[in-house]
Protein backbone atom coordinates (compact mmCIF):
# COMPACT_ATOMS: atom_id res chain seq x y z
CA UNK A 1 0.00 0.00 0.00
CA UNK A 2 2.42 2.76 0.85
CA UNK A 3 4.93 1.46 -1.92
CA UNK A 4 2.45 2.67 -4.50
CA UNK A 5 4.53 5.26 -7.04
CA UNK A 6 7.54 4.80 -5.14
CA UNK A 7 9.65 4.63 -7.89
CA UNK A 8 8.74 7.57 -9.81
CA UNK A 9 8.72 9.50 -6.74
CA UNK A 10 12.33 7.93 -6.54
CA UNK A 11 13.35 8.96 -10.17
CA UNK A 12 11.98 12.36 -9.24
CA UNK A 13 14.15 12.68 -6.35
CA UNK A 14 17.44 11.71 -7.62
CA UNK A 15 16.80 14.14 -10.77
CA UNK A 16 15.93 16.87 -8.48
CA UNK A 17 19.04 16.78 -6.49
CA UNK A 18 21.27 16.27 -9.77
CA UNK A 19 19.84 19.50 -10.82
CA UNK A 20 20.04 21.25 -7.52
CA UNK A 21 23.45 20.58 -7.13
CA UNK A 22 24.31 21.38 -10.64
CA UNK A 23 22.64 24.76 -9.89
CA UNK A 24 24.57 24.97 -6.80
CA UNK A 25 28.02 24.66 -8.53
CA UNK A 26 27.72 25.71 -11.50
CA UNK A 27 24.90 28.25 -11.38
CA UNK A 28 24.62 29.94 -8.45
CA UNK A 29 27.27 33.28 -8.22
CA UNK A 30 29.54 33.03 -5.31
CA UNK A 31 28.48 35.30 -2.69
CA UNK A 32 30.42 38.14 -1.81
CA UNK A 33 31.07 38.13 1.89
CA UNK A 34 31.25 34.10 2.67
CA UNK A 35 32.46 33.39 -1.21
CA UNK A 36 32.94 29.55 -1.94
CA UNK A 37 31.49 28.55 1.49
CA UNK A 38 28.72 30.36 1.45
CA UNK A 39 27.68 26.70 -0.85
CA UNK A 40 26.89 24.89 2.12
CA UNK A 41 23.78 27.24 2.49
CA UNK A 42 21.81 25.14 -0.56
CA UNK A 43 22.07 22.21 1.56
CA UNK A 44 22.18 23.33 5.05
CA UNK A 45 19.43 25.72 5.15
CA UNK A 46 16.84 23.07 3.14
CA UNK A 47 17.45 20.36 5.26
CA UNK A 48 16.99 22.61 8.24
CA UNK A 49 13.47 24.00 6.75
CA UNK A 50 12.20 20.36 5.87
CA UNK A 51 13.20 18.73 9.39
CA UNK A 52 11.83 21.48 11.11
CA UNK A 53 8.50 21.12 8.76
CA UNK A 54 8.49 17.47 9.18
CA UNK A 55 8.76 17.38 13.04
CA UNK A 56 5.38 19.63 12.51
CA UNK A 57 3.56 17.02 10.26
CA UNK A 58 4.40 14.65 12.97
CA UNK A 59 2.84 16.65 15.52
CA UNK A 60 -0.52 17.13 12.88
CA UNK A 61 -0.28 12.83 12.06
CA UNK A 62 -0.38 12.39 15.96
CA UNK A 63 -3.59 14.64 15.94
CA UNK A 64 -5.23 12.57 13.42
CA UNK A 65 -3.84 9.21 15.65
CA UNK A 66 -5.58 10.48 18.24
CA UNK A 67 -8.97 12.10 16.81
CA UNK A 68 -9.51 9.05 14.89
CA UNK A 69 -7.44 6.52 16.73
CA UNK A 70 -6.35 4.90 13.21
CA UNK A 71 -2.76 2.97 13.93
CA UNK A 72 -1.74 4.32 10.02
CA UNK A 73 -1.86 7.85 11.28
CA UNK A 74 0.63 6.59 13.95
CA UNK A 75 2.76 5.16 11.90
CA UNK A 76 2.81 8.27 9.78
CA UNK A 77 3.58 10.59 12.71
CA UNK A 78 6.95 8.18 13.97
CA UNK A 79 8.38 7.92 10.44
CA UNK A 80 8.04 11.89 9.99
CA UNK A 81 9.75 12.39 13.29
CA UNK A 82 12.33 9.99 12.52
CA UNK A 83 13.02 11.23 9.48
CA UNK A 84 13.99 14.59 10.29
CA UNK A 85 15.51 13.36 13.39
CA UNK A 86 17.81 11.96 10.86
CA UNK A 87 17.97 15.04 9.11
CA UNK A 88 18.23 17.12 12.08
CA UNK A 89 21.93 14.75 12.29
CA UNK A 90 22.98 16.61 9.14
CA UNK A 91 21.87 19.71 9.79
CA UNK A 92 23.93 19.91 13.14
CA UNK A 93 26.62 18.29 10.81
CA UNK A 94 26.60 20.63 7.95
CA UNK A 95 25.55 23.42 10.25
CA UNK A 96 28.99 22.60 12.42
CA UNK A 97 31.37 22.19 9.56
CA UNK A 98 30.04 26.18 7.84
CA UNK A 99 30.41 27.96 11.54
CA UNK A 100 33.87 26.01 11.51
CA UNK A 101 34.87 27.94 7.68
CA UNK A 102 33.48 30.91 8.93
CA UNK A 103 33.58 31.79 12.35
CA UNK A 104 36.35 28.98 13.17
CA UNK A 105 34.45 27.33 15.98
CA UNK A 106 32.52 24.21 15.37
CA UNK A 107 29.57 25.43 17.97
CA UNK A 108 28.91 28.89 19.35
CA UNK A 109 27.03 28.52 22.39
CA UNK A 110 25.71 31.82 22.77
CA UNK A 111 23.99 32.09 19.43
CA UNK A 112 20.22 31.22 19.89
CA UNK A 113 20.16 29.55 16.31
CA UNK A 114 22.18 27.23 16.94
CA UNK A 115 21.16 26.31 20.71
CA UNK A 116 17.28 26.49 19.95
CA UNK A 117 17.54 23.90 16.88
CA UNK A 118 20.06 21.67 19.24
CA UNK A 119 17.38 22.02 22.11
CA UNK A 120 14.28 20.45 18.94
CA UNK A 121 16.57 18.14 17.93
CA UNK A 122 17.69 16.84 21.87
CA UNK A 123 13.81 16.67 22.98
CA UNK A 124 12.77 14.84 19.21
CA UNK A 125 15.95 12.17 20.50
CA UNK A 126 14.19 11.49 23.48
CA UNK A 127 10.68 10.68 21.74
CA UNK A 128 11.97 6.87 20.91
CA UNK A 129 13.39 6.09 24.48
CA UNK A 130 10.17 7.37 25.81
CA UNK A 131 8.26 5.67 22.96
CA UNK A 132 9.53 2.36 23.49
CA UNK A 133 9.26 2.20 27.19
CA UNK A 134 5.81 1.49 26.92
CA UNK A 135 5.15 -1.94 25.90
CA UNK A 136 1.65 -2.26 25.58
CA UNK A 137 1.12 -0.92 21.85
CA UNK A 138 -2.15 1.00 21.92
CA UNK A 139 -0.81 2.88 25.06
CA UNK A 140 2.45 3.42 23.33
CA UNK A 141 1.06 4.93 20.05
CA UNK A 142 -1.23 7.11 22.34
CA UNK A 143 1.14 8.71 24.69
CA UNK A 144 3.54 9.27 21.79
CA UNK A 145 1.14 10.77 19.69
CA UNK A 146 0.19 13.41 22.83
CA UNK A 147 4.33 13.85 22.74
CA UNK A 148 4.50 14.27 19.22
CA UNK A 149 1.28 16.97 19.33
CA UNK A 150 3.44 18.84 22.13
CA UNK A 151 6.43 18.85 20.82
CA UNK A 152 5.36 19.48 17.15
CA UNK A 153 3.53 22.66 18.73
CA UNK A 154 7.16 23.67 20.32
CA UNK A 155 8.83 24.22 16.86
CA UNK A 156 7.01 27.10 15.69
CA UNK A 157 7.08 28.50 19.08
CA UNK A 158 10.43 28.05 19.23
CA UNK A 159 11.07 29.93 15.61
CA UNK A 160 9.12 32.85 16.53
CA UNK A 161 11.07 32.87 19.75
CA UNK A 162 14.18 32.79 18.04
CA UNK A 163 13.19 35.05 15.61
CA UNK A 164 12.24 37.73 18.09
CA UNK A 165 15.81 37.25 19.46
CA UNK A 166 18.42 39.52 18.94
CA UNK A 167 21.48 38.14 17.25
CA UNK A 168 24.28 39.67 15.80
CA UNK A 169 26.06 37.05 13.84
CA UNK A 170 22.60 35.85 12.13
CA UNK A 171 20.90 38.62 10.03
CA UNK A 172 17.67 37.22 8.00
CA UNK A 173 18.50 36.91 4.78
CA UNK A 174 14.62 36.53 3.85
CA UNK A 175 13.73 38.84 6.26
CA UNK A 176 11.71 42.17 5.05
CA UNK A 177 14.37 44.21 5.68
CA UNK A 178 18.53 43.49 6.08
CA UNK A 179 18.72 40.56 3.70
CA UNK A 180 17.20 39.52 0.57
CA UNK A 181 18.69 37.06 -2.02
CA UNK A 182 19.34 38.10 -5.79
CA UNK A 183 17.43 35.83 -8.20
CA UNK A 184 19.82 33.33 -9.21
CA UNK A 185 20.40 32.49 -5.52
CA UNK A 186 16.94 32.26 -4.78
CA UNK A 187 16.24 30.31 -7.84
CA UNK A 188 18.96 27.99 -6.99
CA UNK A 189 17.78 27.82 -3.14
CA UNK A 190 14.14 27.00 -4.11
CA UNK A 191 15.72 24.70 -6.40
CA UNK A 192 17.40 22.49 -3.10
CA UNK A 193 14.51 23.16 -1.03
CA UNK A 194 12.26 20.98 -3.61
CA UNK A 195 15.38 18.26 -4.06
CA UNK A 196 15.52 17.72 0.02
CA UNK A 197 12.25 18.70 0.19
CA UNK A 198 11.23 15.18 -2.30
CA UNK A 199 14.14 13.42 -0.75
CA UNK A 200 12.05 13.84 2.43
CA UNK A 201 9.05 12.19 1.39
CA UNK A 202 10.64 9.19 -0.36
CA UNK A 203 12.68 8.19 2.34
CA UNK A 204 9.59 8.21 4.47
CA UNK A 205 7.86 6.18 2.20
CA UNK A 206 10.28 4.09 2.13
CA UNK A 207 10.42 3.55 5.65
CA UNK A 208 6.21 2.93 5.97
CA UNK A 209 6.91 0.52 2.84
CA UNK A 210 9.35 -1.54 4.96
CA UNK A 211 7.40 -1.32 7.76
CA UNK A 212 3.92 -2.22 6.55
CA UNK A 213 5.64 -5.49 5.06
CA UNK A 214 7.82 -5.66 8.66
CA UNK A 215 4.67 -5.68 10.08
CA UNK A 216 2.94 -8.29 7.70
CA UNK A 217 5.49 -10.69 7.91
CA UNK A 218 4.91 -10.75 11.34
CA UNK A 219 1.22 -11.20 11.33
CA UNK A 220 1.40 -14.33 8.68
CA UNK A 221 4.35 -15.58 11.10
CA UNK A 222 1.89 -15.49 14.33
CA UNK A 223 -1.03 -16.59 12.02
CA UNK A 224 1.26 -19.63 10.73
CA UNK A 225 2.40 -20.42 14.73
CA UNK A 226 -0.74 -21.01 15.47
CA UNK A 227 -1.61 -24.67 15.61
CA UNK A 228 -3.01 -26.08 12.62
CA UNK A 229 -6.29 -28.03 12.58
CA UNK A 230 -4.10 -31.01 12.30
CA UNK A 231 -1.76 -30.64 15.18
CA UNK A 232 0.94 -29.10 13.29
CA UNK A 233 2.68 -26.07 15.01
CA UNK A 234 6.13 -24.14 13.60
CA UNK A 235 8.96 -25.32 15.74
CA UNK A 236 11.68 -22.26 14.92
CA UNK A 237 9.33 -18.86 14.62
CA UNK A 238 12.20 -16.50 15.09
CA UNK A 239 15.21 -16.56 12.46
CA UNK A 240 17.95 -14.19 13.81
CA UNK B 1 25.54 30.86 9.57
CA UNK B 2 24.80 27.11 11.44
CA UNK B 3 21.39 25.71 11.64
CA UNK B 4 19.25 28.41 10.65
CA UNK B 5 16.15 26.72 12.66
CA UNK B 6 14.37 28.06 10.34
CA UNK B 7 15.41 31.92 10.61
CA UNK B 8 16.73 31.74 7.45
CA UNK B 9 20.48 33.64 7.64
CA UNK B 10 23.86 33.70 6.85
CA UNK B 11 26.77 34.45 9.07
CA UNK B 12 28.06 38.19 9.30
CA UNK B 13 31.88 39.60 9.92
CA UNK B 14 33.43 36.36 8.50
CA UNK B 15 35.89 37.12 5.73
CA UNK B 16 35.76 34.93 2.61
CA UNK B 17 37.99 32.45 2.41
CA UNK B 18 40.29 31.52 -0.41
CA UNK B 19 39.19 28.86 -2.35
CA UNK B 20 41.44 25.76 -1.78
CA UNK B 21 40.31 26.02 1.73
CA UNK B 22 36.66 26.72 1.03
CA UNK B 23 36.84 23.97 -0.80
CA UNK B 24 37.68 21.52 1.95
CA UNK B 25 34.40 22.34 3.99
CA UNK B 26 31.80 22.73 1.46
CA UNK B 27 33.57 18.92 -0.21
CA UNK B 28 33.00 17.87 3.63
CA UNK B 29 29.43 19.57 4.40
CA UNK B 30 28.21 17.37 0.96
CA UNK B 31 30.09 14.48 1.62
CA UNK B 32 28.63 14.28 5.07
CA UNK B 33 25.05 14.85 4.05
CA UNK B 34 26.17 11.87 1.17
CA UNK B 35 27.45 9.57 3.89
CA UNK B 36 24.29 9.76 6.15
CA UNK B 37 22.23 9.23 3.16
CA UNK B 38 23.97 6.04 1.91
CA UNK B 39 24.41 4.98 5.52
CA UNK B 40 20.53 4.91 6.03
CA UNK B 41 20.17 3.56 2.42
CA UNK B 42 22.02 0.42 3.45
CA UNK B 43 20.16 0.32 6.99
CA UNK B 44 17.07 0.02 4.95
CA UNK B 45 18.89 -2.51 2.69
CA UNK B 46 20.04 -4.72 5.60
CA UNK B 47 15.95 -4.63 6.71
CA UNK B 48 14.76 -5.53 2.97
CA UNK B 49 16.69 -8.46 2.82
CA UNK B 50 15.97 -10.04 6.41
CA UNK B 51 12.31 -9.31 5.60
CA UNK B 52 12.56 -11.33 2.36
CA UNK B 53 14.19 -13.90 3.68
CA UNK B 54 11.76 -14.46 6.51
CA UNK B 55 9.18 -14.59 3.76
CA UNK B 56 11.07 -17.12 2.14
CA UNK B 57 11.03 -19.02 5.33
CA UNK B 58 6.98 -18.63 5.61
CA UNK B 59 6.67 -19.08 2.17
CA UNK B 60 8.49 -22.73 2.57
CA UNK B 61 6.34 -23.42 5.63
CA UNK B 62 3.23 -22.93 3.79
CA UNK B 63 4.23 -25.10 1.10
CA UNK B 64 5.24 -28.33 3.12
CA UNK B 65 2.08 -27.78 5.31
CA UNK B 66 0.06 -27.59 2.08
CA UNK B 67 1.77 -31.31 1.21
CA UNK B 68 1.11 -32.47 4.89
CA UNK B 69 4.74 -32.38 5.69
CA UNK B 70 4.68 -32.58 9.59
CA UNK B 71 8.58 -32.31 10.07
CA UNK B 72 9.14 -28.91 8.86
CA UNK B 73 12.85 -28.07 8.73
CA UNK B 74 12.63 -24.83 9.16
CA UNK B 75 16.89 -24.23 10.37
CA UNK B 76 17.94 -25.58 7.02
CA UNK B 77 15.49 -23.17 4.79
CA UNK B 78 17.40 -20.12 6.83
CA UNK B 79 20.63 -21.58 6.44
CA UNK B 80 20.41 -21.88 2.70
CA UNK B 81 19.63 -18.29 2.27
CA UNK B 82 23.11 -17.16 3.52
Amino acid sequence: MYGKGLKPLSIATVAALAVSFSLVFFYAPLDADQGFVQKIFYLHVPLSIVALLGFIAGGVFAILHLRSGDSRWDAYSYVSIHMSVIFGVAVLATGSIWAKASWGHWWVWDEPTLVSFLIVFLMYATYYPFRYAIEDRERQARYASVFAVAAGAFVPLNFMAVRLAESLVHPRVFATTGGGLPGEMMLTFLACLTAVALLWVTLVKFELTAKSASGQVKRLRRALDAPAPGGSSRVAPEVG
Amino acid sequence: MLPLLGALSLPLGAPALPLDEAGKYVAGAYVVFLILLVVYVAIMATKLQRIERELRELAGFVEHRANGDQATPEREEVGADV
